[in-house]
């Protein structure tokens, strides 16, 4: 079984090689054939751009951090919620009390997070 | 049948001194301290002389005797009970242990009256006391090996006692590190032991033994033989190993008779004897024994002509000695190697404790040139200090005389010729280093300055553990005097159940022994004539001469007052290449430059916590994924392509 | 196919340990700060419960939730580890916390919750479930790295340890895959009939290991352990330097005792990782003047010991590779408690300089540190001192002497650094000018960790053959 069933994926592999191998190989021909001549011209903003100011990695506030955070770790728990509506049928109300406690731990990291003011913008 | 029932009350003893010291000492007077302490020790050798009358009501089927009292290690078919053994080694050891500590258990509650670690002091002899009767007393291996570390510790304890000095806090690190090497070799000696035998206790793997051919090849009981010697190089400080011993004597003086000479340092003889069933059945790991105890007698005692620190002197004295019991061991005469044991431990305790009256008396001076003339001033100490030094010089009659005789006769009569000549070397250069001492201290015109120094003889309870110890300098030989002259080989007749008896000593005729012997004590006594004849013409008569001397040989001279540059030596071979391997390379490059340089070089430019952060990012952790890469690519290229 | 009563039952311990989290953690915000501190009993009766269930379990041994997880003695003696190092650190934290005016709450949440992650890798019985004990255990144990918020130096080591860390469970997670992709399971059972000689099977155990060697932090996947046990708060430290790697050994000496190919292929890389580990770490530290930090690189060098019992791969090397876990849990508890303890307000006096005189100022604590130091230096009558006997015995009965010689060689490098310390404390007065931190006594939790590791560190020392016997029943899982 252990080459066997590895062989289905080996179109996959190719595939994958070739789209590599060519987005590769035209960078590197657009980089080895095309002439490069930089000057200071050309190496300005565009005419009607404005001259960057300053750096562009400037640290955010960290609230936005904590929230897109936040967020990111409820919408992956979701993700759950899925293959278990999926299989809703066959689970019954075993899986419905599985779902229910998976749910409370959620909600409990939520009271917490409501609680420790996270969502309070203007804190 | 108390004690032999309750073997463990003899080690009980010591350790609650220590931990009633230890922990109540600091709240208490001298007074309860002292006897706290004297107590403990005086019991546990009144419990060693009630343990011999006992002892000797045992019949020779019930020997050795052994009492287990818990298993202590069991892993698999492995095991090692926590059990005491006595037989007639153990009993000779206890006695002596036991015996000498209690009288510098004395000596201490004067010498080191108004020392503000008083209580912690005696908590830490009794400790000590605790560990080397456990390691005479084991009955296995592992539980010996518990006791072995258990004196290295108290040793490094009472080393660096004063603390206030650096280099006595450097000694006891120095003495805990190069036995540690040696512990290791013991230790690798016990497990080669347990793998061959399948057992680590003393009955069955000697009994083993017994059962195998004597190697004529190096074999596994070579090897076995080999490595525990080399844990009894280390603690017994003999060549190369020697390092520590004469650093130890930073320590208080107390310590160094009854540690480093007259009990903890024997350790290495006395598991050389006790193994001696495995030496006997590996000659060649017995002929490492003789020569290296051999050279170390000589080496240490050239040493010991040049050296101006009292303590010093008899420190390379004191390894010199060890040197003749390991030739004895090394020969085939184990009886005569902890006969010898047992007479030094009589006269190098008293020769310490009388260094640190002479010490006591001029007020902490250690330097023998500026001594002198102080044989009215302290008669106690001249008496006893000289007897002793007749003693260790082999003097007739003294119990030097008769133990290192009997060292040199066997060397010589197991065939070893080249031995016996050398240790006659040394007994020549013995007498010489100890009658120069003798001279420098005492005799001559004082060197000191006598309006700033109150000469003063030491009060009763140091003045009398040395005459006691004096008595016994004396007649301590006569137990074992041979038959020659007039003795009945006493204590070698009791020890000949549990050491093996030397097989040269079978293919004498009893008449040719006696001339032989007769012969041989004459050489030996010429030789002790010898070195005291140099010392007193040197040092009494022509007192310009030496310093002549040593300016006009002063490349040996120099050799030898800087210890043949051995420390030097191994600092530039192996403590400098350690250190440099973990300062320049593991710490500097590796660590400082790989892992703290991005942060620190993050830290010199940095002008925000942001910018600080993003450099770290991008630098620091980046190596440090260099590494793991690095790593994981070798581990899966190892196990990919390279085991099969 | 439903879950049984049975087995939540086998799982009892983890489950009652992140209940208690939860409500710790969700009681947290309710409370008023004065009295939060009190949430430390709740989190310790968490951690106790959970010790109580992995009592109760272990007569039900067998498999739970479908093969998934195994409660055998094996996973006992590990939950008995896990759980019981929560309680002493949880003990040890809360004058520190106090001190360091640092929140209660989400601390013994977190303690708790990573120690659930921790039981579940060591009940694990396959590979994906180890991996959700092994993200439990390492997200908790990432925010506990960098709990001092405001410490400059904590919260990169704290960062490095996240990247590096997310970075090697990556490196497992390929590797169960690539395993997966070999064998068609990722229950060790069935992995364990997989055939050795596979590319497939060969790269994903060699991933595998790279993944738990980093947690384990042998060499050369250490580098981020010095940094981070010297920049999390010291109590941290405590926990970081036992549990989570007491749990990734588990998982290790799970997969080498019953995957038959892990085991053969396995063999030279943990004898050279053991080797190199033991040389890197106590080489490092001999120069250390951090004492903190020198106990960071100790850490390193004892993991190498811990290999030399797997290389070995005997059942006797097992059961003295837990024996020694267990040993090693004590000593470093009550070091790093004690490091944490004297080095003040700030975790400020961390050098050697702040320990000479220590003796004469606080002997109780300067015999204390002492003894944890000659337990870790392996002086007979300690715990560590029979750690290294059963290991280096087992070494040699498996036949691996040259390793076993290099082990004893570094054996004695140790001696030199630990020596240091107490050198320090017995052996030197501080510089007349050094300015000592006022006198703290040593708080009542505090105390009684260390009562309770020093106890434990001498008593093992003396009387090794009940806890052996248990980690011998332990190692006879495998079979």
């Amino acid at each position: 079984m252990t080459e066997g069933h590895l062989q289905t994926y080996v179109p996959l592999l190719i595939h994958m090689l070739v789209a590599m191998g060519l987005a590769g190989a035209l960078l590197l021909a657009s980089r080895w054939v095309g002439p490069r001549r930089p000057s200071r011209a050309k190496l300005q903003a565009y005419e009607c751009g404005i001259p960057p100011l300053g750096d562009a990695r400037e640290p955010f506030a960290v609230k936005f951090y904590l929230v897109a955070i936040a967020f990111i770790l409820f919408d992956a728990e979701t993700m759950f919620l899925f293959p278990w509506a999926y299989a809703f049928r066959d689970l019954g109300w075993f899986g419905f009390g599985a779902i229910g406690i998976f749910i409370l731990f959620l909600a409990a990291g939520d009271i917490y997070l409501w609680k420790k003011g996270v969502f309070d913008w203007n804190r | 049948m108390l004690l032999l029932e309750h073997l463990w009350i003899l080690l009980a003893l010591p350790l609650a001194g220590a931990a009633a010291n230890g922990l109540f000492g600091r709240h208490w007077s001298k007074r309860t301290v002292d006897a706290v302490a004297v107590g403990a020790s005086g019991l546990a050798f009144a419990a060693a002389l009630e343990l011999w009358r006992e002892f000797a009501q045992l019949t020779a089927a019930e020997l050795p005797w052994v009492r287990s009292y818990f298993s202590w290690i069991v892993a698999g078919e492995f095991r090692a009970d926590f059990a005491l053994q006595v037989d007639q080694l153990t009993l000779v050891m206890v006695l002596v242990v036991t015996g000498v500590s209690w009288l510098i258990h004395i000596y201490s509650t004067g010498y080191m009256a108004g020392d503000a670690g008083y209580a912690r002091f005696f908590a830490y002899l009794n400790l000590f006391l605790f560990f080397m009767l456990l390691l005479v007393m084991a009955a296995n291996y592992p539980l010996l090996f518990v006791g072995w570390e258990g004196v290295g510790l108290s040793s490094y304890l009472l080393i660096g006692f004063w603390f206030l000095r650096k280099s006595a806090a450097d000694a006891g690190k120095k003495a805990f590190i190069v036995n540690r090497i040696g512990d290791f070799g013991f230790l690798l000696g016990i497990f080669l032991l347990y793998w061959t035998f399948s057992a680590a206790d003393f009955r069955s793997v000697f009994a083993a033994v017994r059962q195998m051919p004597v190697e004529t090849e190096a074999g596994v009981l070579t090897a076995i033989g080999l490595l525990l010697l080399a844990g009894a190089v280390g603690k017994s400080a003999q060549l190369p190993l020697y390092v520590w011993l004469p650093d130890a004597m930073e320590g208080p003086t107390p310590v160094s008779a009854l540690i480093h000479a007259a009990t903890m340092v024997t350790a290495g003889v006395y598991v050389v004897a006790r193994s001696a069933v495995i030496f006997v059945h590996a000659p060649l790991a017995q002929d490492a024994v003789a020569v290296i105890g051999c050279l170390t007698a000589v080496y240490a005692a050239t040493i010991g002509l040049v050296q101006t620190d009292i303590k010093r002197v008899l420190a390379y004295s004191t390894i010199s000695q060890l040197g003749y019991m390991f030739l004895a061991c090394g020969v085939g005469a184990f009886a005569a190697g902890i006969f010898h044991l047992m007479t030094h431990a009589f006269f190098k305790a008293l020769l310490f404790l009388a260094a640190g009256s002479v010490i006591h008396a001029l007020g902490g001076e250690q330097d023998i040139r500026r001594m002198g003339g102080l044989r009215r001033k302290i008669p106690w100490t001249y008496g006893t200090m000289l007897v002793a030094t007749l003693a260790i010089a082999g003097a007739p009659l003294f119990s030097g005389f008769f133990s290192k005789d009997a060292i040199l006769f066997a060397a010589y009569a197991s065939g070893q010729q080249l031995l016996w000549g050398l240790g006659t070397l040394g007994a020549v250069l013995t007498a010489f280093y100890m009658f120069r001492l003798i001279f420098l201290v005492f005799h001559g015109q004082p060197r000191f300055d006598e309006q700033a120094v109150h000469v003063h003889e030491s009060p009763r309870v140091m003045t009398v553990p040395l005459v006691v110890l004096a008595v016994l300098s004396v007649v301590g030989g006569w137990l074992a005097a041979p038959k020659l002259w007039g003795g009945a080989d006493l204590l070698e007749r009791f020890l000949t159940p549990v050491l093996e008896a030397p097989a040269w000593l079978a293919a004498f005729p009893a008449e040719e022994l006696h001339a032989l012997e007769l012969r041989l004590s004459g050489a030996a006594v010429l030789a002790a004539a010898l070195g005291f004849l140099a010392a007193w013409w040197l040092y009494l008569q022509q007192p310009e001469k030496p310093a002549m001397l040593a300016a006009r040989y002063a490349a040996p001279y120099r050799l030898l007052w800087n210890k043949y540059y051995v420390d030097e030596l191994y600092a530039a071979a192996v403590v400098r290449p350690l250190l440099w391997l973990s300062e320049r390379v593991l710490w500097q490059k590796v660590d400082v430059a790989v892992i703290d340089g991005a942060a620190n070089g993050a830290a010199h430019t940095a002008r925000r916590l942001g910018d600080q952060l993003r450099r770290m990012q991008s630098g620091n952790a980046r190596s440090y994924a260099a590494w793991v890469i690095v790593g994981a690519a070798i581990v899966t290229a190892a196990l990919v392509w390279w085991v099969q | 196919m439903l879950p049984a009563a049975t087995d939540y039952y086998r799982l009892l311990p983890e489950i009652l340990a992140a209940v208690f989290g939860t409500i710790v953690m969700l009681l947290e915000p309710f409370l008023r700060r004065e009295h939060k501190a009190a949430l430390s009993w709740l989190g310790m009766l968490g951690a106790a419960a959970a010790l109580g269930a992995a009592v109760l379990v272990r007569s039900d041994a067998g498999p739970a939730f479908f093969h998934l997880i195994q409660a055998d003695p094996f996973t006992f003696f590990l939950r008995l580890l896990i759980y019981a190092t929560a309680l002493l650190v949880m003990l040890a934290a809360r004058a520190y916390l106090d001190r360091e005016n640092l929140p209660h709450g989400e601390f013994y949440a977190l303690v708790l919750l990573g120690s659930v992650g921790m039981g579940v890798m060591a009940a694990a019985a396959e590979l994906v479930t180890v991996f959700i004990g092994l993200e439990i255990s390492s997200l908790s144990t990432y925010i506990l790295a960098s709990y001092r918020r405001e410490a400059l130096r904590a919260n990169e080591s704290a960062l490095k340890y996240f990247l590096l860390g997310s970075f090697a469970t990556a490196f497992f997670l390929f590797g169960v895959a690539l395993v997966y992709g070999a064998t068609g399971t990722a229950r060790l059972e069935q992995v364990a009939e997989g055939v050795a000689s596979v590319l497939l099977l060969k790269l994903g155990l060699a991933l595998v290991f790279i993944g738990l060697a980093f947690k384990v932090a042998s060499a050369p996947f250490h580098v981020w352990t010095p940094d981070v046990y010297e920049g999390a708060p010291a109590p941290v430290t405590a926990l970081l330097s036992t549990a989570p790697k007491a749990a990734a050994f588990a998982v290790l000496l799970r997969i080498a005792g019953t995957v038959l190919p892990a085991t053969l292929l396995w063999f030279w890389v943990l004898w050279g990782s053991a080797a190199l580990t033991m040389f890197v770490g106590n080489l490092a530290a001999l120069v250390q003047s951090n004492v903190k930090r020198m106990l960071a690189y100790s850490s390193i060098a004892h993991a190498g010991y811990i290999l030399v019992a797997l290389a070995a791969g005997t059942e006797a090397a097992y059961a003295a590779a837990l024996y020694y876990l267990a040993a090693y849990a004590l000593m470093k508890l009550g070091a790093f408690t004690l490091v944490a303890h004297l080095a003040g307000r700030g975790e400020r006096r961390l050098t050697l300089e702040d320990y000479a005189g220590l003796a004469r100022r606080e002997p109780v604590v300067a015999a204390t540190l002492s003894l944890y130091l000659l337990s870790l230096l392996g002086l007979p009558l300690t715990a560590g001192f029979l750690g290294k006997f059963y290991v280096f015995v087992a070494g040699l009965r498996a036949e691996l002497l040259g390793l076993v010689v290099l082990a004893a060689v570094n054996t004695l490098l140790g001696a030199y650094y630990y020596l240091r310390v107490i050198l320090y404390m017995y052996f030197r007065e501080p510089d007349p000018t050094y300015e000592h931190a006022a006198r703290e006594p040593v708080p009542a939790g505090t105390g009684l960790v260390l009562a309770a590791t020093a106890a434990g560190t001498l008593l093992l020392g003396i009387f090794p053959g009940h806890l052996m016997r248990i980690a011998e029943l332990a190692a006879a899982s495998f079979r």
